[in-house]
């Protein structure tokens, strides 16, 4: 660790907690219907959206109607998604003429963005239509995005009420998420990337000429569509001359800026922002790192707002740093060590003043090792799955790191809104371990958390682990290691060993919470892992969501309990320790015995070679 | 006459707003959004918007942004890429996803290592990283100073120069730390050789 890596690390921690109260006071006067200044502007056409759909956003729901109209709307925009790209070869705005998806992808796609999981198992600029990318992607981009904020805030309105049989309206809360907080950020965002050289254009992909022509072995097909052998039974080859490159382009900045704000994290191209024309500078790559934490960040405030003690939201954020931050320098530490055995090759992996050394296979020279393994913590940590790095040829160490902060629930910042209310059942089972050791019924910010509360947050904290073992364990007997093309059968894996089955606990460890970034090598586009993945997208999404409605139902009902003698406050150190240990332990105890398999196994054998 | 349940009523009353939300909020993210930035974009960052493209002599010949594979001696050499089925194949970015145990990987890098010794008999000490590992996107348009360094010797005996005057242009296409502090810094490859090629171009 150098002086540049500290300063980085630091920089980026800080200008993130800086945003949290400004942006979380924002959205509060958002969610609360009071003048946030953008209202001014933006307010008629709010109205208006109301008035064509036959709202009133006065009108409140039960925690069941709300819940039945979130399910409604993502169930709409799925079926969406999936005829979109089933028919994309027949719509408009497809210069480059894909083909439509398979229906396994299909299926797979469709789950992946609406859940805001945004698992791609297609490499974008070789798939995907501009149509396809806009009208069907980049729109479950913000309304996956803003269901996630929708149902943070009528968790939060739970926690605030006394004796209410209602928590919000969701098409209100769903509209003002876009409208105000996710629309304005994103059109700031896209134009301050398409300034560093980040594509925005409809025009087809433009070829130009190479400074150096060169030349490779194509290998000959022969009539049968195969390649054909020699006598020898090797494959023959003839020289190809390459002239020309063709530079891929499109409604790319749009497409970014939404992706990391809504931390959804599906890539406009197949290498997401590793990719020069998704993220070309330095700080193209720091503005996308900050809006990756930043709305999910500055909720932590808005939720203390809300509740009536700003002290609880800093807590909650403070339990994430103190997880986040030591993650960060582990995945940095790990990356700038490099790998034993290619330096005994006598190469040089020291960092310089003229290199950064590390373990650069899969990063980018303008990124580094530092903004890798910052943005590798911070893409997991929240449950975004954007990568400019490609997690699957990181050290053993600094894969786990991403791999692990998935495991703990995606509630270290997690999804914008996910992350918060899944934090929040860590805290229900935080005070209600802290309740046992005193034999005293626990209380959360005022609110009696009893057997129903305690269930539901029990349910939302074991089905992921439960999708992500199990999903992991049917792959790893049969199928999930090798598919069928034609009469050939391939290999899923791209490594072997110990590697190659971490890359199928990542896999489920990233669609079984709704994360999205992968050890890339994992063949995925097939009809196992594209059913598999998909389920366990769908299972991690909304069998989480509906109980944490529940709860919301249950808390507004209840009346205040003002705070006794023995009620454990929740806004001081100790609370924080309680907090970040249920989580750590929760994520510990489940996952050590998986990852002792894989990366753990793994780096006592890189260490050996 | 059948009696609706809560439930029933319940999704009645979540349909109209269901669908024209639905399409409203479409129409907002999905057409106007993109409509709205692609026009900005447009009028004030036509460059940028449309792919940092470099031109000599009037034709487009890359994009500043984007690596091209060089493997004559007498260009700067780019980063590895594992791009299919060419080096540097824009249209289909790729890194290698090998793990740093796969003996694959270390396979690749150990006649990598041994094609950038022979190509350089001139240094003894060991390879910058980054001339032997493929970058995430095949697409790496830099390498690092260092690796710039180690070539210089090649190009001024293939290009009859001098070596100072090769470093020089390095120095000249040197990209450092956002503000000295954000990145890492780095030469541009396609832009430090078409100032080679600039040179030859003189009289």
């Amino acid at each position: 660790m150098t002086a540049n890596h500290w300063i980085q690390i630091c920089l980026f921690v800080g200008v993130l907690v800086a945003t949290a109260k400004p942006l979380g006071w924002f959205m509060s006067r958002v969610f609360q219907g009071r003048p946030c200044g953008l209202d001014r502007v933006l307010g008629p056409f709010e109205r208006l959206m109301y008035r064509l759909a036959g709202v009133d956003p006065q009108s409140e729901m039960s925690w069941k109607s709300y819940a039945v109209a979130v399910m409604l709307f993502n169930v709409l925009g799925f079926a969406f998604v999936y005829l979109v790209v089933r028919l994309q070869d027949k719509l408009p705005l497809n210069p480059q003429a894909f083909l439509a998806n398979t229906p396994d992808l299909a299926f797979n796609t469709a789950v992946s963005f609406a859940t805001n999981t945004n698992w791609q198992s297609y490499g974008g600029e070789t798939t995907m239509s501009y149509l396809s990318q806009m009208l069907a992607l980049a729109v479950q981009n913000f309304v996956s995005a803003a269901t996630g904020i929708a149902v943070l805030i009528a968790v939060i309105r739970g926690f605030a009420r006394r004796n209410s049989e209602t928590i919000g309206n969701f098409w209100g809360d769903l509209t003002r998420s876009t409208v105000y907080v996710l629309l304005p950020l994103s059109i700031v965002l896209a134009l301050a990337l398409v300034s560093q050289g980040v594509v925005q254009n409809f025009q087809p992909y433009q070829a130009v000429t190479l400074v150096q022509p060169t030349s490779f072995d194509e290998p000959v097909m022969g009539a049968d569509g195969k390649p054909s052998m020699d006598a020898e039974g090797k494959p023959i080859t003839q020289k190809k001359e390459v002239t020309e490159q063709l530079l891929p382009t499109g409604p790319v900045a749009s497409q970014v800026a939404i992706k990391q704000l809504g931390t959804n994290g599906g890539g406009y191209f197949n290498v997401n922002s590793a990719h020069p024309y998704e993220n070309p500078t330095p700080l193209s790559n720091f503005l996308q790192l900050l809006s990756i934490l930043m709305i999910s960040g500055a909720l932590c405030w808005t939720f203390g707002d809300m509740v009536g003690d700003r002290r609880q939201g800093w807590a909650v954020l403070i339990a994430m740093l103190v997880i986040f931050v030591p993650l960060v320098i582990g995945v940095v530490m790990a990356e700038q060590s490099g790998v034993p055995a290619i330096s005994k090759m006598g190469v040089d992996q020291v960092i310089s003043g003229t290199q950064s050394g590390g373990n650069m296979e899969g990063k980018e020279t303008r990124f580094g090792i530092v903004n890798s393994g910052i943005w590798a913590a911070a893409t997991t940590a929240a449950s975004n799955g954007s990568v400019n790095s490609m997690h699957d040829s990181f050290t053993p160490l600094g894969g786990l790191v991403p791999m692990w902060l998935m495991q703990l629930g995606e509630v270290i910042f997690g999804g914008v809104g996910s992350g918060l209310y899944g934090m929040l059942m860590f805290a229900i089972v935080a005070v209600f371990v802290a309740g046992l050791m005193v034999g005293r019924t626990p209380e959360y910010l005022g609110k009696k958390i009893e057997a129903f509360e305690m269930k539901m947050a029990s349910l939302v904290i074991l089905i992921p682990p439960l999708v992500v073992l199990i999903g992991t364990a049917i792959a790893v007997v049969g199928p999930g290691l090798d598919y069928v093309v034609g009469d050939e059968v391939k290999g899923n894996l791209n490594n072997p060993g110990a590697h190659g089955y971490s890359e199928v606990l990542y896999a489920f460890t990233s669609a079984g919470n709704n994360n999205g970034s992968a050890f890339a090598g994992l063949t995925a586009n097939e009809p196992f892992y594209n059913s598999a993945l998909g389920i366990a997208m769908f299972v991690a999404r909304y069998w989480l969501m509906i109980p944490v409605l529940a709860i919301a139902g249950s808390l507004a009902r209840k009346k205040y309990t003002p705070p006794g003698a023995g009620t454990l406050p929740t806004h001081n150190t100790l609370f924080v320790v309680l907090l970040v240990g249920a989580v750590l332990l929760v994520g510990a105890l489940t996952f050590v015995p998986a990852l002792a398999l894989g990366p753990i196994v793994e780096h006592l054998q890189m260490t050996a070679m | 006459m059948n009696r609706r349940t809560p439930k029933e009523e319940i999704m009645k009353a979540h349909l109209r707003p269901c669908l024209v939300m639905f399409v409203l909020l479409t129409l907002l993210t999905g057409v106007a959004y993109p409509a709205i930035v692609t026009l900005f974009a447009q009028l004030v960052f036509p460059e940028q918007a449309n792919g940092s493209v470099v031109k000599h002599d009037g034709k487009p010949v890359g994009s500043a942004l984007i690596g091209q594979a060089f493997d004559d001696p007498s260009y700067f050499w780019g980063r590895p890429s594992a791009t299919g089925p060419t080096p540097y194949n824009s249209a289909s970015s790729s890194g290698s996803n090998l793990g740093p145990t796969n003996p694959a990987l270390l396979e690749s890098i150990k006649t990598r290592v041994e094609a950038i010794r022979a190509a350089h008999p001139e240094h003894a000490g060991p390879v910058p990283v980054d001339l032997v590992t493929a970058s995430a996107s095949g697409l790496d348009p830099h390498i690092s100073p260092a690796a710039a360094e180690y070539q210089v010797a090649r190009i001024a005996k293939a290009r009859m120069l001098s070596i100072e005057h090769v470093r020089k242009l390095v120095a000249r296409n040197y990209e450092g730390r956002t503000w000295g502090v954000l990145g890492e810094p780095r030469v541009n490859v396609l832009k430090l050789n078409l100032a080679l090629n600039e040179i030859r171009e003189a009289p």
